[in-house]
């Protein structure tokens, strides 16, 4: 036999090892749950790490209220199927109460917004350790971030300030106040995802498969018709229609865009993936199109 | 599909980021859409070509000073590997970040402007990457579309090159003359180098062997958690769930759990996706033993017959990573394996002086970017191996206790008497 693991059992041990340091080391820990492949994947890997024990932590849904019910019923199904606590941040709620303004344009994205609500959430719950899917292939700012990436008491990450990162060798010390986020799949592709959604047979919310949708065209990207976004009216290139789609990441219905596919397997989506010439984030996320250092700011103020 | 992970490493301007930039887009990794941006982006500042270094260069900061601050993580496939590189900056005062990305590497790319030959911070890097145990140095020789291509000037820095690696300790050294900027030799074999009989740096990447890097033959697993799960379902589950550092363990092994010294027999190995008869590094698993014994997060698990070295006071390569300087007499936390424990500076041997690889015994005290020799007193005993036997056993991180920063990466040694 050959003891030589595979890049995906290396990177599922990996992970793992991550998952396990965080449980040992720190009192609160919790998972940001998005309902997307990402933390779908995160979600199983923790559930394998404290396995056979269920998983001692809840996990932490950020609402933007601009759901994919199809991403709300698979949310739910987790929780149910993993016996799991769910915390959820509601982003309407700290508007309804004035804590944040929405601006004043109709189907606005709330993505920007919804770093209010997970700092408020983290800091209610005393959370010390935050498990997130971000992943450093994602974006040049991620690409720099550590596994362990601390917070300070305003949830702020100053990327100058980093500590070096070892080994396996990871500093969870932390005043108190500060946190961490913590990222098992930094070292994950798009590609390695879904390879191991395949292999691991794990379900994901219906969006990700091809399915027949109204969309209509917004500045490149196809977006939804729904109770948020729709054509603008006496804007000819607005026009909806019905196709074949399915999504590459699952956000805020305002900000996320759809791309035309029949795949509507995992495996078909890899052979997809293989040969997409347009990056996950570019291709169907308006709230990383701000500027070169879009996802930097507002990684600095907090985000994900 | 194996995984290769590798560190860049050299000067600022030899071209490191040109050349990452160059194999993501010879091997199609980069999209369109990023690549839009950056020809955007070095439109708007001017620069004569499509600047490839702009691909990695991600803070913003680095971007208007046109240099990389921080260790960058880029991932890429070919049909034969997937590979992670660590990006490191060149600069002396980013020192500490050539060490972060070697101390996850399985080899070292290096890069040597043709023009300019071996500089004093190829050789510090080639130095901290032979420290750091890392097997396989890959010497790129860059720029040469701008030597006109020369085998003579090749051959020259191959030698010097590799008369100064000779006093360290690099099992695998390999030379490529390359132009990441015109991508000869980097993807496909150049026309333009007849001359080089050698593989391209992509195929090299791609079969260089390091199976054998790892240690099948020392069984050590650090215990990491304790599991014990309160239901009925596993009503007397115990599992010790940690990473296996080094060696096979097997059903059936004896094991012996240190520091208790107790010995017991392997009853189960559970992997990430079910049972296991066999279990290798680096493989996350859980352990169940035939006895109840007490163990805890930080014991270790190894075989009767070989033992990691067990004592308080041990003797490590540290490099300094903190403006404050090390000095004797500090306490700080230290972390090895899967335990924190406190430690001493008991005294400082000495100073290595990375370019005459010579040491400065006189010296009293380790600045930012140093590296030295120094003994430790430990608050527990640690239960540990010579680095370059084992990198996972060998290595620990020390804290300092009033900022929580990360000070010194260490390299454990020998035990002296």
């Amino acid at each position: 036999m050959t003891y030589r693991l595979s890049h995906l059992e290396t990177l599922a041990s990996e992970a793992i090892h991550i998952i396990r340091e965080v449980v040992a080391e720190f009192e609160r820990p919790a998972l940001l749950f998005s309902g997307g492949k990402d933390s779908a994947v995160l979600l199983h890997l923790a559930a394998k790490a404290c396995w056979p024990q269920r998983i001692p932590f809840p996990i932490v849904h950020v609402d933007t209220g601009h759901n994919f019910p199809e991403v709300i019923e698979y949310r739910d199904n987790q929780v149910t199927d993993l016996d799991v606590r769910l915390v959820v941040g509601s982003v309407q709620e700290d508007i309804d109460r004035g804590s944040i303004v929405e601006q004043p344009v109709p189907g606005a994205t709330r993505n920007r917004l919804q770093t209010y609500t997970l700092l408020r959430v983290l800091e209610e719950n005393r959370f010390d350790a935050v498990f997130g899917g971000g992943r450093r292939d994602e974006e040049k700012a991620r690409a720099k971030e550590r596994v362990f990436s601390l917070r300070d008491e305003f949830g702020q990450w100053d990327p100058r300030a980093q500590r070096p990162e070892l080994w396996s060798l990871y500093n969870t010390r932390h005043r108190p106040g500060e946190h961490f986020r913590v990222f098992p799949l930094s070292n994950w592709t798009e590609l390695d995802i879904w390879q191991y959604v395949d292999e691991q047979n794990l379900p994901l919310p219906s969006i990700y498969f091809a399915h027949r949708r109204m969309v209509f065209r917004r500045t490149g990207m196809l977006l939804a018709v729904g109770p948020w976004t729709s054509p603008r009216d006496g804007v000819a290139s607005e026009q909806a229609f019905e196709t074949t789609v399915r999504y590459r990441t699952v956000g805020d219905m305002t900000c996320t865009a759809a791309v035309e596919s029949h795949a509507s397997n995992p495996a078909e989506i890899i052979v997809e993936t293989s040969i997409s010439r347009v990056s996950e984030r570019g291709a169907t996320r308006a709230d990383d199109r701000f500027s070169d250092a879009a996802m930097e700011d507002r990684k600095r103020e907090g985000y994900f | 599909m194996e995984l290769l992970r590798f560190a860049t490493g050299g000067s600022v301007d030899d071209g490191k980021s040109t050349l990452i930039g160059r194999l993501l887009y010879d091997s199609k990794q980069i999209f369109e859409d990023q690549l839009e941006a950056v020809q955007r982006t070095s439109t708007a500042r001017g620069d004569e070509y499509v600047n490839l270094a702009l691909l990695t260069d991600g803070l913003r900061a680095e971007r208007e000073q046109g240099i990389t601050i921080d260790v960058a993580y880029r991932y890429f496939a070919t049909p034969k590997r997937r590979f992670i590189i660590a990006d490191t900056p060149g600069h002396t005062q980013h020192t500490r970040n050539m060490v972060t990305g070697c101390s996850t590497a399985d080899l070292v790319l290096l890069l040597i402007d043709a023009r300019t030959g071996a500089t004093e911070q190829t050789r510090r890097h080639a130095m901290i990457a032979s420290l750091l145990g890392i097997h396989h140095l890959v010497l790129c020789v860059n720029k040469m579309d701008l030597v006109g291509y020369s085998k003579e000037r090749f051959e020259e820095i191959r030698e010097d090159f590799t008369s100064f690696a000779e006093r360290l300790q690099v099992y695998d050294l390999t030379c490529v003359p390359i132009s990441a900027l015109e991508g000869d030799n980097v993807v496909e074999h150049s026309k333009k180098m007849p001359w080089y009989g050698g593989l391209s740096l992509l195929d090299h990447l791609e079969g260089v062997h390091i199976a054998s890097d790892r240690n099948l033959i020392d069984l050590r697993v650090p215990v990491q958690l304790v599991i014990r799960p309160i239901s009925n379902e596993h009503h007397d589950f115990r599992g010790y769930a940690g990473v296996i550092a080094s060696g096979v363990l097997e059903v059936g092994d004896e094991v012996v759990v240190l520091p208790s010294g107790f010995s017991s027999h392997v009853v189960g190995i559970d992997g990430p996706d079910g049972p296991l008869q066999k279990a290798s590094p680096p493989e996350s698993v859980v352990v169940r033993l035939e006895d109840d014994l007490d163990i805890s997060r930080g014991d270790m698990l190894c075989r009767p017959n070989n033992r990691p070295n067990v004592g308080q006071d041990v003797s490590a390569m540290v490099c300094w990573m903190s403006e404050r300087p090390l000095q004797e007499g500090a306490i700080f936390a230290i972390k090895h394996t899967t335990r924190w424990a406190r430690a001493r500076v008991r005294s400082l041997q000495y100073r290595l002086d990375v370019n005459a690889l010579h040491h400065d015994s006189k010296a009293s005290e380790l600045e930012l970017n140093d590296i030295g020799r120094i003994h430790l007193r430990t608050t527990v005993p640690l239960f540990y191996d010579e680095y370059r036997d084992n990198r996972e056993t060998g290595s620990f991180i020390l804290v300092d206790e009033q900022t929580n920063a990360t000070v010194a990466a260490g390299m454990l040694r020998r035990p002296t008497g």
